[in-house]
């Protein structure tokens, strides 16, 4: 396996996800290769990826100043066809989608998304995708020359390399097509620091009958922002009036998949769990020790949401300091 | 002006797979994709804004006819359908590419696509089909509007909003917070019966049925199992000492 | 001790009666409309598409629509739902010479049969009553059925209409002239969403009513034209069913009596289960249940929970898995409760909706489907000689019911009209009772065959779960896994379709939150007026109908909402 790993980053940060995935490929191909498309100042970037395993770092100054997924398929495109790379991996993103799908249409190669896991059997990549609504673990491979594969965000932590060597560094002149050029962002405004939205947001803490009352909503709240996460609520605190519906998850409300999810007083029925259950993290703090929710829990709290979770964030702002 | 909408035939109800082949079971009901529906609402809202003709696109057997006649309900004015049994299991590049030869007959000047699929399938098939036809294309579409040759369009990202400017033709892909989708009026599903629906076969896009289907397919689904329980799961039953525990927890997986 | 029937909401008696509203030109018309699309709606257009193209002319007059049926659930097939062995008949005779029923999707004739009395832990054989025997009859998913009648309606000519509910009956100078259909887009206080979409007036000159089970605009017909006359009240059973793809197959159509209901005569606990095999890999497991039942702590879906997990039972389904949950209620009155006319002015009511049910063999589908083949052959002859001044002749509508009477349909209900009611006296006895019944072919009748309202029935708090469960989440479930499994997906912010009172006695609130198989319901506190609060999902329904037979009343919610069957 010859793998590529494409970063994405913001203003110079690479983005955790990519960071993952390039620590994976880094144990399955010691060679590994990752690819850096921004400004001319990716330098300190490079050596950022070297930490996390790349043994070589193409860096591509970026066809317009905003990044758009285009540009990014000629780049990859090119450094295929002329260093043979045969995997091309990426960490899900709205942009990283749209190059992997775009790069694969390009190569004719065969592309599978969602990932959470790849391992060479073999000499063979094999991808382990999750379906239906992660009842089922698929494997699924590549019968093109060229593969690529979409890994599903926080698959991989990202770890620092132990051999702490320096990449090669090579910068790269593109040409690009006129299509890929033709469309461009003319203005980019970042969001304002008022908290993630709920589809995308790391954390999520949520809230079910068992939060008690409408006002039983400011603890889900509490915590939440001593999180940093988002507020959701189960479709029976929606009826009940006490949460908005758009914060509802699960098979008629939002889905989501967040880093870290806190149920609280949730009981767990398979409207709310296929909502929700992709999630990578689920502590859930609930009365009843025979809840549903604590058959796809990592932590289990049996305990009261009124007692539990006022002490944690009272304990959440002492850690923060 | 001409807007080709790309949409999907879902299975309704619990999604099943077809153990033999790890493939989805889609041998039930089938409804339109409802994200498909936000694309078919977004063309319907420029048509009745200037002049255009909206054309729905899928790919499927012959009861994706149901999502086709939907979208007519709706208000598209034709319908086309790729039905052939050389197209079946085609993978998201198969697929991207039976659909670029339908739409380069049509040669539309706007594309629209649905984000997300309720089946899991072709999620990034947009970017796929783009390329083939060599167009620029924009994703996650909040908000659109078509100016002179050009289409603008508002989407949200990880980090914040992008306004995108892409000349036309473009394809486009909406989020389904870009609009809410109309209801089908009566008279609108009693007039879908009256317009044209128009089946094809690979062969009559030029396709040889080694290109697409299984055959034309680069991906391949191994084996699918059950995927293993969270593993580890601790259970703390002591409400004193519960909220330090969770803490504990949370900094060990470096999750504070 | 309540009666449900004292907590009944207030409906004014002609609610669901309008005239038309919509501008003229803006009526949607028809020429024969058909409201649901179930064996009885789509044998009526299938006929009534025989019968067009042999006349041309007529279809010629009947305009660019000449049939068209709506129906509510988001496809033809959505909402049906039956245990289902059938008898092929009628529908030989509805297909005879035009086309046969040789791709008919059934699962093959039924090979062998067992009855079996359970007790909770053994399963004793006992012969098949005579009623229940079912040589010659086939096995099939009513929803498969109906997906297959409504392409041959289709190719018949009939324009289906789905996720469309009737909502209203559109009578104008004492003549039903059409439905109003269901608006689409209001929230939960019936305001109008952005994408609001009204209900429309569909028009037609013959309007037939053929929604199945407590249907909307039957019930509504009924009492606007009192067509029951002196027919006894209409009392409903509840079947709950799963199918289950099953790791071995199944040789036998099964069936049993007894466990995990009581015989003791004050439960009243009439019923059964039936476990049919779909082929070799799928297998359908129901339990009926009367729904004058007087323990509000009764549980009829867990009925069938617990009852997988009779040993019998749970051979067959070990190592399955359960693949689709729903449940229906069905008319049991039978003949007693039949209404003594089935037509009005512009009018005919056919099937379940008006009670064509046969509750000893189990069947009805093939009444539904005769009696939606002569409905199209009374509406065709109707609108034949009517001409574009005077309206369809009531009097054709009326050779109906005379065609009706004159069917099998009224010879076999009468046959076995004395057998439901008899059952009140408790299985043991009732059974025994049932049986004198069966072989005199209802000549002898012992005990005094009245019948009241399910709704009547005052409550007997026995104060613990009924059956006694716990749900493991393998062979049992909980009722939202089962609403989950029935394919519902409702919106949740619609206005609620259920006319309920949400102040009740404290047991009749007991009752509705155990009886409703989807947990729509939910008990609350008792306040100082000594009723409790009743909690309403409105979203979980699965349009079962329990709940009208019990003290409330089911409504169409928006069009194509509720259950997604596909295989029950």
């Amino acid at each position: 396996m010859k793998a590529l790993v494409f970063l994405e980053h913001h203003e110079h940060a690479i983005a955790p996800g990519s960071l993952g995935v390039l620590t994976r490929a880094a144990a399955l191909d010691p060679d590994v290769a990752a690819v850096l498309v921004g400004d001319d100042q990716l330098a300190p970037v490079a050596a950022e990826a070297g930490r996390h395993g790349a043994a070589t770092v193409f860096t591509v100054v970026d066809a317009y100043p905003s990044p758009i997924a285009g540009p990014r398929i000629d780049v990859l495109s090119e450094l295929v066809t002329s260093h043979g790379f045969d995997t091309i991996l990426f960490s899900n993103s709205v942009l990283a989608a749209d190059v992997a799908a775009g790069l694969a249409a390009r190569l004719d190669a065969g592309i599978n998304w969602d990932l959470v896991d790849l391992e060479v059997r073999d000499g063979e990549p094999i991808g382990k995708q999750p379906m239906l609504q992660d009842s089922v673990l698929a494997e699924v491979g590549w019968r093109s020359p060229q593969r690529v594969a979409l890994f599903r965000p926080g698959s991989f932590a990202p770890v620092p390399s132990v051999t702490e060597r320096e990449p090669v560094v090579e910068s790269l002149v593109v040409a690009f097509a006129e299509h890929t050029m033709a469309a461009r962002i003319t203005e980019r405004t970042l969001r304002a620091d008022e908290g993630p939205a709920l589809a995308d947001a790391d954390v999520i803490v949520a809230g079910g009958i068992g939060v008690g009352s409408e006002d039983g909503f400011a603890l889900v709240e509490q915590l939440a922002a001593a999180l940093g996460g988002a507020v959701g609520a189960t479709r029976a605190a929606v009826y009940k009036g006490w949460y908005p519906a758009s914060a509802q998850i699960g098979q008629t409300g939002t889905t989501v998949a967040p880093k870290l999810y806190v149920a609280l007083g949730i009981s767990g029925a398979v409207q709310h769990k296929v909502g929700m259950q992709s999630s990578k993290t689920i502590i859930a703090v609930n009365k009843d020790p025979n809840a549903p929710i604590f058959e796809f829990s990592d932590l289990a709290v049996v305990g009261d949401v009124h007692t539990v979770v006022p002490e944690l964030v009272a304990l959440l702002r002492k850690h923060a300091g | 002006m001409k807007i080709a909408v790309c949409v999907k035939h879902v299975p309704t109800g619990t999604l099943r797979m077809q153990p033999a082949s790890g493939t989805l079971d889609r041998s039930g009901p089938g409804e339109l994709n409802a994200t498909d529906r936000n694309a078919l609402e977004e063309a319907l809202r420029l048509k009745e804004g200037g002049d255009a003709e909206v054309v729905v696109v899928t790919m499927g057997p012959a009861a994706a006819t149901e999502s086709l006649r939907t979208g007519l309900g709706m208000g598209a004015d034709r319908a086309l359908l790729v039905d052939d049994d050389a197209v079946v299991g085609s993978d998201l590049v198969a697929t991207s590419l039976v659909l670029s030869r339908v739409l380069e007959r049509e040669s539309p000047d706007l594309v629209l696509f649905g984000q997300q699929t309720s089946d899991g399938g072709g999620a990034v098939l947009w970017a796929a089909v783009a390329e083939r036809m060599q167009q620029p294309f924009v994703s996650q579409a909040t908000k659109l509007a078509l100016g002179d040759g050009v289409v603008t369009v508002e989407r949200e990202t990880e980090v914040g909003t992008d306004t995108i400017e892409a000349r036309l033709p473009a394809v486009v892909a909406v989020s389904d917070a870009i609009n809410e989708p109309r209801y089908t009026s009566l008279k609108g599903m009693m007039g879908a019966k009256k317009k044209p629906l128009e089946t094809l076969s690979a062969s009559d896009l030029g396709l040889a049925a080694d290109a697409v289907g299984a055959a034309g397919s680069r991906t391949v689904v191994l084996s699918t199992g059950t995927p293993p329980a969270r593993a580890g799961a601790v259970t703390i039953e002591d409400d004193a000492g519960a909220a330090q525990a969770i803490l504990d927890y949370l900094t060990e997986r470096d999750l504070v | 001790m309540s009666r449900p029937a004292d907590f009944r909401p207030e409906v004014a008696r002609d609610r669901f009666v309008v005239a038309p509203s919509d501008p003229v030109d803006e009526r949607i018309e028809v020429g024969v409309l058909v409201v649901g699309g179930g064996p009885a709606g789509l044998a009526c257009a299938i006929r009534f598409g025989q019968l067009l193209e042999e006349r041309p002319d007529v279809a010629e007059r009947l305009g660019d629509v000449p049939l068209a049926i709506v129906e509510k659930g988001k496809q033809v097939g959505s909402h049906l739902l039956s245990g289902a062995v059938i008898r092929p008949g009628a529908l030989q005779r509805l297909f005879d010479g035009h086309g046969g029923l040789d791709d008919m999707p059934t699962y093959g004739p039924v090979a062998k049969e067992q009855v079996y009395l359970l007790t909770h832990d053994r399963a004793v054989p006992i012969p098949t009553p005579p009623p229940m025997r079912n040589h010659g009859n086939v096995v099939v998913s009513l929803s498969h059925l109906g997906r297959w009648l409504a392409e041959r309606a289709e190719s018949a000519g009939a324009m289906l209409l789905p996720e469309t509910p009737a909502v209203r009956l559109l009578v104008e100078d004492g003549r039903v002239v059409g439905v109003r259909t269901g608006d689409k887009g209001r929230g939960q206080h019936g305001e109008e969403l952005a994408n609001f979409e009204p209900g429309s007036d569909l028009v037609a000159r013959v309007t037939i009513l053929a929604e199945g089970t407590q249907g909307h605009l039957t019930t509504t017909a009924l009492d606007h034209f009192d067509l029951r006359g002196n027919a006894a009240p209409q009392v409903w059973e509840l079947g709950v069913k799963e199918v289950w793809k099953v790791a071995r197959p199944l040789d036998r159509v099964i069936h049993t009596m007894g466990w995990p209901l009581r015989p003791q005569a004050k439960y009243r606990e009439f019923g059964g289960s039936f476990i049919y095999p779909l082929g070799d890999d799928l297998v359908s497991i129901g339990m009926v249940l009367g729904l004058d039942y007087r323990d509000p702590n009764l549980n009829p879906h867990d009925l069938l929970q617990v009852l997988k997990t009779h040993p019998t039972v749970r051979a067959i389904l070990e190592g399955g898995e359960r693949v689709e949950w729903g449940a229906k209620t069905i008319p049991g009155g039978g003949f007693h409760a039949l209404p003594r006319r089935l037509h009005a002015p512009g009018v005919l009511l056919c099937g379940d909706g008006v009670g064509m049910v046969n509750v000893p063999t189990l069947k009805g589908v093939h009444y539904a489907v005769e009696s939606g083949r002569l409905a199209a052959e009374a509406a065709f002859a109707a609108v034949s000689e009517a001409t574009d001044d005077a309206p369809v002749s009531e009097r054709t509508l009326a050779s109906y019911d005379d065609a009706v009477r004159a069917s099998f349909i009224w010879d076999e209900l009468h046959e076995v009209r004395d057998l439901r009611q008899v059952f009140t006296h408790g299985f043991f006895l009732g059974g025994a009772l049932g049986m004198v019944n069966t072989v005199t072919k209802g000549r002898v009748c012992i005990g005094s065959p009245t019948t009241e309202p399910d709704d009547d029935c005052p409550l007997l708090p026995v104060g613990r779960p009924q059956p006694p469960i716990t749900h493991d989440g393998v062979l049992t479930f909980d009722r939202l896994s089962s609403v989950f499994a029935s394919g519902n997906k409702t919106r949740d912010d619609q206005p609620n379709h259920l006319l309920v009172r949400t102040r009740v006695a404290p047991d009749v609130a007991e009752l509705w939150a155990n009886l409703c198989p989807a947990q729509v319901y939910t008990a609350g506190p008792v306040g100082d007026d000594g009723l409790a609060e009743v909690e309403v999902a409105p979203s979980n329904c699965v349009q079962c109908g329990a709940i009208s037979a019990r003290g409330g009343r089911l409504t169409p919610p928006e069009g194509g909402s509720g259950p997604e069957y596909w295989q029950t």
